[in-house]
């Protein structure tokens, strides 16, 4: 994975509330075997119209905002289903940090998993931000800023770190091999019928 | 660990915790893991391209249930573009040896359904699937919940996932619920209370006296939907009922490990005096059969209620979020839902594919018929419901009345097969989800009971199903 220090660049407003994983990407493209090649599908029913042409009005389609790396969402960001594609389908758009006033659980997972950085802002805040067509995302000072303002973001330590150093959770997991291993001859006595 | 009085939640997951790590997070081991095509291909494929050995193959249980056709089964039945994950699945477990329940078989089904029907789901245990209603088997008093690719491929490898420890919620349903409402109707009810956002963060523990009067398949439906309300994962303590439940299925323990598991399932219940960070209590004695009007499970009402104006809506924000589900939905504020039409009836999923789900829709259904211009489809959950209904003489009652009687898989939840619902199109559906392009592009989705679609189903429009029952 690839680390995740700072980034500055294009940030999109789509500040609509419960943006589900089915409107990022819908299930005709979760057929897939490979985690690639999905950003043409991203938003695919917002962005499109019935004939497969690109909506001229909808924000990723304008194009002050074809370069996009940041977009700036509603609250319940990611509900839905536990669909990868979702992130996969950003991260291969070229969008590496969402912002938004609240996101669903399994999707703020699935960011980290492919080092994308969700940031969790007030309501206001992003509203604010949304008026700015660029941004810059600091991760090691946590902060947002741009035209001038700036705001900073909570996160988890061992999240952070996770994106700093772009970690493989794999790895770091079996590092644990012998807690595992002991947890494993305990759970054999303990519950042996699991 | 703790010493104080404890929830079940905080019970599931101290058994289970490995390790706690000096950064916070902790290490959590993971009994059961069910494996479907959709979300499965890549984390098999990142286990080869890091050349990293599957560490317990038999906590695996494998089936095939979005993709495929519900109307047949022979070779070549699913559409093409599902043709490679249909494949890539059964080439995987026979690479990494993952026990399989082929697509002949008559234990084939949706997960959520076929895990439970085994036994492979137990009280007491974690259970995580790479699909969000992993939250059903939350019912038998298992610490489950949904995740993603990249997890799938986390538990693969170490058999544990890195978990934060979520917040205690409670909700207690109380009262006897009228003939006619369900689990569906307390899940959409709760949701449309707390919103989809208001188990975010939280465990939710079902308890009261409504749900302790619930059978496993209410427990289920109601489990499921907990993700539907953002929550991490839903509960409801085991009981006699889920020992009942869980007795003499394949995968459950026998003999003298029956006794030994029953004794430490005795002891999950939360303990007298353990604190919640959220307790929600509600009286359900007079709750009405629910529908949702809008583009989210919040966006409910009683089946007496109207279509909600926008206009009424506290800040501009909600009202601008209303007026666009009602434009999506093709709806004006003020109607009665008694008086709007359905195209399509759906009854199936992972949330109501359940023989008792079957049986309420079909009590519904029994010498009515499927009001003209309606198309209903039946699709049962697993090969083994839909073979009790079929003993029952259930699917007898669908045909006669009009229902297509289908094969099972998830269907029309999200129409990753051939059963979708066409653009403007409105269905009532006892799935899961009502977001835009759910069912199919342009699709209105409602969600409600299998009771309430199978009413809509012969009225051809939303009904009280209670005033269908009274003359029954």
């Amino acid at each position: 994975m690839k680390p995740f220090t700072t980034l500055t660049g294009v940030a999109a407003p789509l500040l609509r509330a419960n943006i589900d994983t089915d409107l990022l990407i819908p299930k005709q493209f979760l057929k897939t075997i490979v985690r690639t090649g999905l950003g043409r599908h991203l938003f695919f029913e917002l962005r499109y119209d019935d004939q497969g042409q690109e909506r001229p009005d909808f924000v990723l389609n304008r194009p002050e905002y074809r370069q996009t790396v940041i977009l700036l969402g509603g609250p319940n960001f990611g509900c839905g289903s536990s669909r990868e594609h979702a992130p996969w389908a950003l991260l291969d758009f070229g969008i590496l940090c969402v912002i938004a006033p609240s996101f669903a659980d399994i999707f703020y997972n699935n960011c980290f998993s492919n080092g994308i950085l969700p940031i969790t802002l007030p309501l206001a805040a992003v509203e604010d931000l949304a008026t700015e067509g660029s941004l810059t995302v600091d991760l090691p000072a946590q902060t947002v800023s741009g035209g001038g303002r700036s705001y900073r973001f909570d996160l988890e330590p061992a999240r952070k770190t996770t994106l700093l150093e772009g970690l493989d959770a794999i790895g770091v997991s079996l590092t644990s091999l012998p807690a595992i291993e002991a947890y494993e001859a305990r759970r054999a006595q303990a519950t042996p019928w699991l | 660990m703790s010493s104080g009085p404890r929830t079940l939640y905080d019970k599931l997951w101290e058994a289970h915790l490995v390790e706690t790590r000096p950064d916070g997070t902790s290490l959590l081991y993971i009994d059961r893991h069910l494996v479907h095509e959709v979300t499965s291909p890549q984390a098999f494929e990142g286990l080869r391209l890091a050349e990293r050995p599957l560490r317990r193959p038999e906590a695996i249980l494998a089936v095939i249930d979005h993709n495929i056709s519900t109307q047949n089964r022979t070779d070549g039945s699913f559409e093409e573009t599902s043709r490679l994950q249909v494949e890539a699945l059964v080439e995987n477990v026979q690479a990494f040896q993952v026990p399989y329940i082929p697509l002949l078989d008559d234990r084939q089904g949706i997960v959520h359904v076929i895990g439970p029907e085994q036994g492979f789901t137990l009280p007491g245990s974690t259970v995580v699937c790479g699909d969000s209603h992993t939250s059903t088997h939350g019912a038998f008093g298992a610490l489950a919940f949904g995740i993603g690719t990249s997890e799938v491929e986390h538990v693969f490898a170490t058999q544990t996932l890195p978990q934060r420890h979520s917040k205690n919620m409670r909700v207690r349903f109380e009262g006897t619920l009228p003939e006619g409402v369900g689990a569906k109707d307390l899940a959409l009810f709760l949701i449309g209370q707390i919103g989809t956002a208001g188990g975010t963060g939280h465990v939710i523990e079902f308890a009261g006296s409504a749900v302790r009067a619930l059978s496993m398949e209410g427990r289920m439906t109601l489990c499921n939907m907990s993700i539907e309300a953002g929550a991490r994962a839903g509960l409801v303590a085991p009981d006699e009922t889920t020992f009942a439940y869980v007795a003499g299925r394949p995968m459950a323990p026998a003999g003298p490990l029956w006794e030994q598991a029953l004794a430490n399932w005795q002891r999950l219940p939360t303990d007298e005096g353990a604190t919640f960070d959220q307790d929600y209590t509600f009286e359900v004695s007079g709750l009405a059969p629910q529908v949702t009007w809008g583009t989210n499970p919040e966006a409910v009402v009683d089946i007496t209620g109207r279509v909600p104006d926008p206009s009424a809506a506290a800040d501009p924000a909600k009202q601008e979020a209303m007026r666009l589900a009602l434009d999506y939905m093709g709806l004006q504020p003020g109607t009665p839902l008694e008086e709007v039409p359905v195209q399509v009836v759906f009854i199936g999923s992972c949330t109501n594919g359940r023989i008792e789900d079957m049986r309420a829709a079909a009590h519904v259904a029994r010498g009515r018929k499927v009001a003209p211009g309606v198309r209903a489809l039946v699709v049962p959950g697993s090969g083994l419901v839909k073979r009790q209904a079929e003993a029952e003489g259930l699917d007898r009652v669908f045909l006669d009345a009009g229902f297509e009687w289908r094969l099972p898989g998830c269907s029309m939840c999200l129409g990753m097969n051939d059963d979708r619902v066409g653009p403007g199109e409105r269905s009532a559906s006892t799935s899961n989800r009502n977001f835009e392009g759910r069912q199919g592009r342009g699709a209105r989705t409602h969600l409600v009971s299998p009771a309430m679609a199978a009413a809509a189903a012969v009225t051809g429009h939303f009904t009280d199903v209670r005033r269908l029952l009274e003359v029954r």
